[in-house]
């Protein structure tokens, strides 16, 4: 394969500008990330700690194999939500590795308020049980959580993709032979008292774990009767006589070493049926894609430079280089795993919409995984481009992702609107990962564009009626539509609401790909039927 | 030449005889025990035969049981190795009536100098010098001190029956003769309530020099030189080497002519050792020496003759007990530079050389010989073998062979450094440090040398901070995987922006270790639990065994548990604190009361149900909360015992 050139000099100061402005940004998420971190409040924390009880971090330390990766998802979820800081919607998840076998993870923080499920701690959880069972990846599930977040529950209880789901996905997860492990190490009451009794096998720790569907206080209200919760439903009472739970755990530690000892016994392998080769690092440093990105999205670039710094070698084999050239397409290495890359390279035309329609059906007749390097503006427009069918071989693209049953990974490194967004594997086409970069931004279209639009309706309305709109007016009418589109096409905007699954430091965005594509291949690769594409 | 031979023995001599027997094209059929039986000599040896229960009077002293297996499986001749019945003449003679060959002396021969003072006396007679002393019936004070006279002061006083230093008294001045007498006398009534003394000529600084021989069947005798195995503990040989340093042609002459003398005294046939006492106070001088006593087998040591003087004295024992004549003569046997043997043993030099046991489940030696020298690994034991308490702890003899003492010494030093054992405690950092030791490396030992120094060659070092560091990533299971094509294995702790560090409990000793590992662009470090950071080693030498991790630094080796929490917590008894009646019934008998402190396993109550008596046992220790009263009629499920909650 022919290694990348790049054109880049890292002396240039266009670069070192990029580089600055990237590491602010880094920089500034590392720290949001230091926050959401820490979970609870101190004070919470500390009390949490007094009882014996690992913080949540710690007992997915503990959980994980040493030296496992982490593949955090929702890292960012309800930042800036509720109006209080509910660091990662109290809910920590994300794949990592236990006994040598990958797995999905799900930690309740009761350091934040009780643990309780916000709505966006549903949708995480949700997402998270979504990518495991698109993956195929066991579930184990660190309870210590009061169940619904009560003032909220006209938007966590009835709906269909409310509290009620995490159970049905449990069911049909088993159902379909993804393991449901449960370790209760806390509260686990009422609705999630099911998290544990739907569970294949589950753990409780001894003193510290309850379950059971109306609390003491609600015993009181009801009957009259007097109990503490530990006889209501503690580990002893639920491993020796009520049988919800299998295994009795004396500590914290005790409890995550039968949870590794459970899944050590699971029996699964990971079938692999792709070429796999000897991976080797790019030519180029990762860490010289904070000189590349230009500080303004509207500034072009050549993809092939993040390509090369990205992929195995540096090495990319173009399919289709001088055709529909906005649009870059190509078979590469990426820690041995063979991917078909998709990467923007300016706005769509029909021709590069086409390109990739076409790479798609290559990549699925080859069961190769694609990846998506998402920076689209949208597709092209005006008479000539309508008359020449953009629509149509816009369609066929769509078409072409939304069928495609390889695994999909979309990182999206610069802007993402439009219908651009659907071309590109955005979040509506289900990628088993989809990943931000700090720079990134999201949107139906840009803000300027939004303003402008918004802008000339306004001014038409106001001359049909006779009226007269100053310069000045106008600016002032679409200063806020501005700031609008740039706060709600943050990241941080995107990660609180689960548009993506988190933001990450562009220099790891190798890493991040490899563990992503790695994790989906827990799954065996379906055939495609792709729809019917109009011709 | 035997055709086939039975070799009586086990371990690392058992081997070495097949070696040996194997070259020369003879069979060998092994016996073994019921500890030994997929020991390595069955291994190695072309036919085995069960011979017993593990303890050797019931397996490996059963002579008869030794020459039936000979006899069943056709071997003309038996190899007794050393040890075991190697010098016992009564199986000599059962050996002979059977048959067969006993590759070793005559049972005359060992007979006669089998009784150390009759032996001494042979030797006297034969003109070998013998520690001058009285050992007569005779105890009269003033024929004892007249005794003492001649033999030349300063003298030992002994208790006749002593041992273990008891009743012993050295005199420097005839006036102290009577007191110290007395003093020994008393000692020795107290001890072994008899009073009876000999007194013996006290050497000064004593060395152990012994000299290799070799008869044959017509009448020859040869010397190969002499070992020293004056590095002793409590007369247990540590290192031995050939030739003894310091020694002169002159003493050399004298002491290998004594040697032959007294083999061809009693007409000795096979390989034997006459050891001498050797006075070095003065240096080695030809009037220094006295006999101690004959071997009348194979020594442990024999290897460091081998080495000089590159003669396979397994070999000449087969040809010599098949009737053939000494293969070389005395002119034809050359010394060529030095050896050393350090004999490793599974024992705890720390804890006053405390036999050790274990399963061996890491065992490396050295790969290759130290540069400029030759290496001989004996050892009768594979990695995954056990140390049984049965017999000798001996792991295995590093033996080095260089051009001088000095380079050989060195050798030494390497191939102990680079000897790993773990599953057991082994005393290779003792051998170490008695091979380092400044006095032994200049050849100035005596057999009190060790005694003097125990304490700084036993010493226990703590391990380092970076052995610790190296310690908890091994106890942590985790291993770089960099080259790995799966992320989820080269990508050591990644995570977005932060990894939480993953605790790893260990300990050295009794002292627990709360170490924690984290992660840096795929390098681990880890806080060893005082604040301190270590990035571990990546090519250290360390072994991981069942619950353990050994981290081997030189010839130290540093092992430290780690503590499993499932098996912590079947310690402590996952049962909880409620036992229930398993069924209806009647509570027939409560042993115990509430308040009482109970044991894991002590019976509490005896419920009577489906006519049958149940015994209701404590889950765990700990201290009873509640407990029924004898006669309640109790459903299933009720609580019959309520533990104190445990702290």
């Amino acid at each position: 394969m022919p290694a990348l050139t790049s054109q880049i000099s890292p002396a240039s100061d266009a670069f070192r500008a990029n580089a600055e402005r990237m590491r602010d940004l880094v920089a500034d998420i590392t720290e949001k990330a230091t926050v959401a971190q820490q979970g609870g409040s101190d004070e919470a924390r500390e009390r949490h700690v007094s009882r014996g009880k690992l913080l949540p971090r710690e007992r997915l330390a503990q959980l994980l194999d040493p030296g496992s990766p982490f593949l955090e998802i929702g890292q960012f979820a309800a930042h800036g939500m509720y109006g209080e800081d509910i660091a990662s919607a109290g809910m920590i998840a994300g794949v990592g590795r236990v006994e040598g076998r990958e797995v999905m993870v799900v930690v309740n923080d009761a350091t934040v308020k009780g643990g309780t499920y916000y709505p966006i701690t549903v949708k995480k959880h949700l997402r998270a049980q979504e990518i495991a069972a698109q993956n195929n990846l066991p579930c184990v599930y660190l309870v210590d959580s009061g169940g619904a977040n009560l003032p909220n529950q006209d938007e966590v209880f009835p709906d269909r993709d409310h509290f009620g789901r995490i159970f049905y996905n449990q069911a049909n997860m088993s159902a379909a032979g993804i393991p449901q492990i449960a370790c209760v190490m806390g509260s686990c009451t009422a609705g999630g008292a099911y998290v544990p009794a739907m569970a294949d096998e589950s753990i409780m720790v001894r003193k510290q774990a309850t379950i059971f569907l109306g609390g003491p206080p609600l015993v009181k209200a009801a009957t009259g009767e007097d109990v503490t919760a530990e006889e209501l439903g503690g580990a002893d009472l639920h491993t020796r006589e009520s049988g919800v739970a299998d295994h009795y755990a004396l500590d914290d530690m005790h409890a995550l070493a039968i949870c590794r000892r459970i899944v050590r016994n699971l029996n699964r392998t990971k079938p692999i049926a792709l070429d796999m080769r000897a991976p080797t690092p790019p030519l180029y440093d990762p860490q010289e894609l904070y000189g590349i990105v230009p500080t303004d999205l509207r500034q072009p670039y050549d993809v092939r430079e993040l390509i090369a710094r990205v992929v195995d070698g540096s090495e990319f084999d173009e399919f289709k280089q001088n055709y529909g050239t906005t649009l870059v397409t190509g078979f590469a290495h990426l820690m041995g795993m063979p991917v078909g890359i998709i990467a923007n390279n300016g706005v769509l035309f029909s021709e590069s919409a086409q390109k990739g329609a076409h790479f798609i059906e290559l990549c699925c007749q080859r069961k190769i995984p694609l990846v998506f390097l998402q920076n689209i503006t949208g597709f092209m427009v005006g008479k000539k481009y309508e008359a020449g069918g953009i629509a149509k071989d816009g369609a066929k693209l769509v078409t072409a992702v939304a069928t495609a049953q390889v695994p999909k990974v979309t990182m999206i490194v610069g802007g993402s609107f439009g219908a651009g967004n659907y071309g590109m594997c955005g979040r509506a086409y289900s990628p088993r990962f989809l990943w931000m970069w700090p720079n990134a931004r999201i949107s139906v279209m840009g803000g300027e564009q939004a303003a402008m639009v918004l802008a000339m309706v306004r001014r038409e309305n106001i001359e049909r009626k006779g009226g007269e709109w100053s310069a000045e007016d106008e600016a002032k009418f679409k200063k806020p539509i501005l700031m609008k589109y740039e706060h709600e096409g943050h990241p941080l905007y995107s990660s609180a609401r689960l548009w993506d699954d988190g933001i990450i430091d562009p220099a790891r965005t190798r890493e991040v790909l490899a563990l992503s594509l790695s994790a989906a291949l827990n799954a065996p690769v379906p055939e495609t039927k792709f729809g019917v594409f109009r011709m | 030449m035997f055709e086939k031979i039975l070799i009586a023995n086990r371990g690392e001599i058992a081997c070495r005889v097949i070696r040996t027997a194997r070259r020369m094209g003879v069979r060998t059929v092994a016996v073994y025990s019921d500890a030994d039986r997929n020991a390595l000599h069955v291994e190695m040896a072309d036919e085995a035969v069960h011979i017993g229960p593990s303890p050797v009077g019931e397996s490996y002293l059963v002579g008869d049981r030794i020459i039936e297996a000979a006899r069943i499986r056709g071997a003309e001749a038996i190899h007794p190795g050393y040890g075991f019945l190697s010098e016992n003449p009564k199986f000599v003679d059962q050996v002979v009536a059977a048959g067969l060959t006993f590759i070793g002396p005559s049972a005359a021969s060992i007979r006669a100098m089998g009784l150390k003072d009759a032996a001494k006396r042979l030797m006297e007679k034969a003109g070998v010098p013998v520690v001058p002393g009285y050992h007569g019936e005779a105890q009269e004070i003033v024929l004892l001190a007249t005794k003492a006279r001649e033999i030349g002061y300063p003298v030992l006083i002994k208790a006749r029956a002593g041992g273990g230093g008891k009743g012993m008294r050295r005199v420097d001045d005839p006036d102290d003769f009577a007191e110290a007498l007395s003093g020994a006398r008393r000692e020795a009534k107290a001890a072994f309530s008899d009073d009876s003394v000999l007194v013996e000529k006290y050497v000064d600084k004593p060395r152990h020099i012994e000299v290799q021989v070799f008869g044959d069947n017509f009448g020859n005798a040869v010397h190969l030189f002499e070992r020293d195995c004056s590095a002793q503990r409590r007369h247990q040989k540590v290192i031995e080497e050939a030739p003894a340093p310091g020694m002169n042609a002159e003493m050399r002459a004298a002491m290998t002519n004594a040697a032959v003398k007294a083999a061809k005294a009693i007409a000795y046939s096979g390989a034997g050792t006459i050891e001498f006492i050797v006075d070095a106070s003065e240096g080695l001088r030809p009037d220094r020496f006295w006999f101690m006593e004959m071997n009348t087998r194979l020594q442990v040591e024999h290897p460091v003759t081998e080495m000089i003087t590159g003669i396979d004295l397994v070999e000449w024992q087969l040809r010599v007990a098949a009737g053939e004549r000494l293969p070389k003569s005395q002119d034809e046997i050359e010394l060529e530079g030095h050896a050393f043997e350090a004999r490793l043993y599974a024992e705890d030099a720390s804890r006053g050389f405390l036999p050790a046991t274990g399963t061996l489940h890491h065992l490396k030696f050295p790969a290759n010989a130290p540069p400029g020298c030759g290496l001989r690994v004996e050892t009768g034991v594979r990695q995954g073998d056990a140390i049984s308490p049965f017999y000798d702890p001996m792991i295995a003899k590093l033996v080095v062979h260089g051009p001088d003492r000095a380079a050989a010494l060195a050798g030494l030093q390497r191939a102990l450094a680079q000897t790993e054992v773990a599953g057991s405690t082994v005393n290779t950092a003792f051998l170490a440090a008695l091979a380092s030791d400044p006095e032994f490396a200049t050849g100035d030992v005596d057999t009190g040398l060790i005694g003097r120094k125990q304490d700084a060659l036993t010493a226990a070092p703590s391990p380092g901070e970076s052995i610790v560091a190296t310690a908890a990533l091994a106890a942590s299971g985790f291993e770089p995987q960099t080259a790995s094509n799966d992320p989820w294995s080269s990508l050591a702790g990644y995570a977005h922006f932060h990894a939480t560090p993953r605790r790893i409990a260990l300990k050295f000793g009794e002292q627990e270790i709360a170490a924690s590992l984290s992660f840096e662009k795929g390098l681990s470090s880890v806080d060893i639990g005082d604040g301190t950071t270590h990035r571990p080693s990546q090519n250290a030498r360390l072994a991981r065994w069942p619950g353990h991790v050994t981290v081997f630094a030189g010839a130290t080796s540093y092992t430290f548990t780690v503590p499993d929490p499932l098996a912590k917590a079947d310690e402590a008894g996952g049962a909880g604190d409620f036992l229930r009646a398993p069924m209806p019934g009647l509570v027939k008998i409560v042993r115990a009361a509430s308040g009482d402190d109970v044991i894991k396993g002590q019976p509490l109550l005896v419920l009577e149900a489906m006519k049958m008596e149940h015994t209701i046992t404590a889950p765990h220790d700990g201290i009873i909360a509640e407990i029924v009263t004898e006669g309640a009629q109790v459903m299933d499920g009720t609580v019959l015992v309520r533990m104190a909650e445990q702290p």
